[in-house]
This record gives C-alpha cells, structure tokens and sequence, in this order.
C-alpha cells in the first residue's frame, strides 16, 4: 500500500507535533525536517488545521501545535483527509470489470482493502509515536 | 500450578485467578458487552480454564478486593499457551479480554493484559497471540496501543453453504 505525499507529510506533521506537546515548531522547522516545500506543508497543514488536529500560535516564539486527542486521532482519521482510502471502487469501473473475472478480482482486492482499512483505523497516533519509540528506543528531544 | 494474586497500586486492582463464586459476575460483564448472555459456554469455560492447570490463565481483574461490601470485577482476560499449531513455535494465546463499559478508560485491561504477559514470560513464552474480528475495533486499538503488530499468519474461513450452493461439496 501506497499514500499519497500529502497523507504521509500529515502523518508525520502531527507526529511530530503531537511529539512534542508542550512545543510550537515552525513550519520550516517540520519542512526541513521532512526535506519537503515549504508550500506543499503549508497546504497540508492548513487541512490539518481545519480538522482541527493542529493550530497556529501566533507571537514570538509561535508555530504550530498538535491540538487534537493522541489517544483517538487513528492514523486512518488523519488520512482520509487527504484521499479515500478504499481505492479499489473509487474512480468508475474499468475496462473487464463487470466480466465474472473482474468481479472475482473485486472481491479480492476488497479483502485487501478491509485488511488495510482495519490496520489504519486501529492505530492511533499515541500508538505510532510508541511503536516509533520501541523501533528506535530513544526518546524524543 | 498456577496461582495469581496480584495487588497493582496504582490502579488499586486485585489480579487474581477467577473463582466459581465470580461466573455470575463475568456472565453479566460479557453480556453487556457482547449482547449475548452464554452461561453454558463461561461454565465451560471455567471448568477448562480456571483450575489453575499449567499454562492456561483465567484471571480476573477485582475493585476493592479489601472491602467485602464493595469489592466488585470488573474485567477479565483468559488465555492459555498452546504449542505447534500450525506449525509455530510455543506462544501465548489471549482469547478473551472484557472490561466493565463503566470502567473502561481506567487502565483495567492493559493491567490484566500485563499480568498474563508476565505468567507466559515466566512459562518461558516469547511470542503472544491473539484474534479479534477486523469489526471490533475498540478491542484491535487496545491490542495495537499494547505493542502489538499482524502475525505472520492469516486466518481463513470458509462458509460450507456457500460451498453447497456452488455446487463443490462433492
């Protein structure tokens, strides 16, 4: 399986943010970080402002902050923002599709759709920055 | 013999072996969380489960264990180690993992979760296993947030009557 840029900048914006609790990191701190345009992170943070998950702080010192529920927020909330996640329906039928190959395939890459579903929807960010830290056992600075 | 009786302070719960005298209590905990009342099946359950037999763990999870008036369960885990099912190695197996809907949030499962990791690290266990419905996501959240990833193995059903109508039972 493979996300879109914009899902994988978001997941990795709101873990950082969300690593970071008590902080306000600028926007070019997490764009350098992540060796991504400035403009691209601007567009994907302002959608993760508007589903309220992070917020600009303003004033010296500001930046952004992760303002949602780490404990809540599963990493398939923060990539539906982005793109849907079932994909194999998405998009209108293609050519062999109504054939009884192509519905047989259907309920194939529908397994694998539900599996991926599942996986992303059980993981919550808490999860994620647990797991990150258990692959990397060190704490966060 | 496995005999478990655990105090955790920080949550004040007792982790300890179930007992006959607690079936009606872990019937009902069941119920309200499944819809389904099965007394048959936590009966026989128990008789398999909860004689302190060698590997097989049927704990629950006591409120003021200390005050007989207010001591209350409130969740329960069973599982048990099985060895070279399908192949792999020994591991640990959690089949079961209920808490009381009014408690939940208060660290009860993760602290019956811990005590059955520690009785299958003591029986020399590494790997521990589990299988919930893709559905139940409440429950894989749990077993994720406790370090939990996909098995190596997938589960596969088949539905006979599907078998029949296709013709294939032959």
């Amino acid at each position: 399986m493979k996300l879109q840029r914009s899902s994988r900048l978001a997941l990795y914006s709101v873990l950082e943010l969300a690593s970071r609790p008590d902080e306000q990191l600028s926007a070019s701190d997490i764009a350098a970080k992540f060796d991504v345009s400035l403009n691209h992170l601007a567009k994907v943070l302002r959608d993760l402002g508007r589903a309220r998950l992070v917020e600009a702080v303003r004033g010296a010192g500001g930046g952004y902050r992760f303002c949602g529920n780490a404990r809540r927020t599963t990493l398939k909330d923060v990539v539906e923002i982005f793109e849907p996640i079932t994909l194999h329906d998405v998009g209108g039928f293609e050519p062999g599709d109504k054939t009884e190959f192509g519905t047989s395939l259907a309920v194939v890459l529908g397994e694998i759709d539900d599996i991926a579903l599942a996986t992303l929807d059980s993981i919550t960010l808490e999860t994620m920055l647990k797991l990150t830290y258990r692959l990397h056992k060190q704490p966060k600075g | 013999m496995t005999k478990i009786d655990i105090f955790h302070e920080e949550t004040g719960l007792t982790i300890r072996n179930a007992m006959a005298d607690d079936l009606a209590r872990i019937i009902d905990l069941d119920e309200s969380s499944s819809g389904i009342s099965k007394p048959d099946y936590w009966q026989e359950s128990f008789r398999r489960f909860g004689s302190l037999q060698d590997g097989r763990y049927f704990l629950v999870a006591e409120k003021d264990s200390k005050n007989e008036k207010k001591s209350q369960i409130v969740g329960f885990i069973i599982g048990e180690i099985r060895a070279w099912e399908f192949g792999s190695q020994p591991g640990g197996w959690v089949f079961s993992l209920t808490v009381d809907p009014g408690t939940r949030l208060a660290g009860v499962a993760t602290v019956m979760f811990n005590t059955i990791c520690q009785c299958f690290r003591q029986a020399g266990i590494d790997k521990i296993h589990t299988m919930i419905d893709r559905d139940n996501i409440t429950v894989m959240a749990f077993f994720r947030s406790q370090g939990m990833m996909a098995a190596s193995t997938i589960p596969l059903q088949l539905s006979l009557s599907d078998m029949d109508n296709a013709g294939d039972s032959s």
